[in-house]
């Protein structure tokens, strides 16, 4: 059964141009290839689509990195094992 | 019906044009989100759209400008509906002033609500419909945006804004399937142009070549048009519905 940051990963995957070996804690806005302004966009779409969730502005603003994008699911009542 | 299963908000939504389009929304068998600052009128109208039309219809209360008061009201789009398709950025005030007679006051109410406003509901509306990767949006401008009148220097800047917003978030939005126009209505028989002054209706009388005010129901025969699917191939234009003002 896939969990909750298997999801996650996933929508980093489809969001991002992502190499298979990368380290999920070292995604971060602005310094990982191809995660851009234009990218960021759709990396939000998906992450609210896939887990039925509409991020604030100021959450969108702040989502800069794996691990922020975890906790602000967490904050949205996603349980992450 | 061209709108049926489209959910569409339409800011400034209890008179005149923006009355005008949720009513013809309704009829085309849209889900309508009205959206008004506020009171009785609000709820009367979502009353008499369910009735008339028997379509899905919510009445959102947001002050254009207020940042939170945008946000919740996309929350809530998305608590009860799960997507927008169409966004008519409608809502907005005309304050006349000579340029010595211009207060600071004035400047901030109307860029609040003519410019902000619009830019924070199209940045939300951009993010419900990016999910869909389809959508469109309509901002209402208008003639004096184009050619400017006297007495309107900050009206008149606020409705330019709104052309350049449509055509910036039109490049911007595109390859995320969103289109984003403009209409810019001319003399249009509404509250908004009832309050002008006897001899400012029969300057612009004088100016239309088709020798007559047109009614919101016109304007939203064209919103109906950039909104729906019969314009797919449109994107960042500003039509005109002038009665032939600008030719």
């Amino acid at each position: 059964m896939e969990t909750s940051l298997d999801k996650l990963k996933s929508v980093f995957v489809a969001a991002l141009p992502l190499s298979e070996n990368v380290d999920y804690n070292q995604i971060i806005y602005g310094q990982t290839n191809g995660w851009d302004s234009i990218a960021h966009m759709t990396l939000v779409a998906e992450l609210e689509t896939q887990f039925d969730v509409m991020l604030t502005t100021d959450e969108l603003i702040g989502l800069s990195s794996f691990s922020k994008a975890k906790e602000l699911l967490q904050q949205h009542g996603v349980a992450f094992e | 019906m061209m709108l049926e299963g489209k959910v569409c908000l339409i800011t400034g939504s209890t008179r005149g044009i923006g009355w005008a389009t949720a009513e013809l929304f309704a009829q085309q068998g849209a889900s309508v989100v009205l959206n008004s600052r506020g009171g009785d009128l609000l709820e009367e109208r979502r009353h008499s759209l369910q009735e008339r039309f028997g379509t899905p219809v919510i009445s959102l209360a947001a002050n254009a400008g207020d940042p939170r008061a945008v946000q919740e009201c996309y929350m809530e789009i998305f608590k009860q509906f799960k997507k927008l398709d169409i966004l008519v950025n409608n809502a907005g005030i005309m304050q006349d002033a000579p340029l010595g007679m211009i207060t600071s006051e004035l400047i901030d109410s109307v860029v609040r609500t003519n410019i902000a406003g619009p830019i924070l509901h199209l940045q939300a509306a951009a993010r419900l419909m990016g999910r869909a990767k389809s959508g469109s949006i309509v901002n209402l401008t208008s003639i004096v945006g184009r050619v400017g009148k006297e007495g309107q220097t900050v009206y008149a800047s606020s409705k330019a804004a709104l052309i350049g917003m449509t055509r910036a978030a039109a490049k911007e939005l595109a390859p995320r399937g969103i289109r984003v126009n403009a209409v810019a209505p001319g003399m249009i028989d509404t509250d908004m142009t009832r309050a002008l002054s006897e001899d400012h209706h029969r300057a612009a009388l004088e100016s239309i070549k088709l020798g007559r005010i047109g009614q919101p129901s016109e304007v939203a025969q064209t919103i109906l048009f950039l909104a729906s699917d019969m314009s797919s191939y449109i994107t960042g234009q500003v039509l005109g519905v002038d009665g032939g003002m600008i030719i």
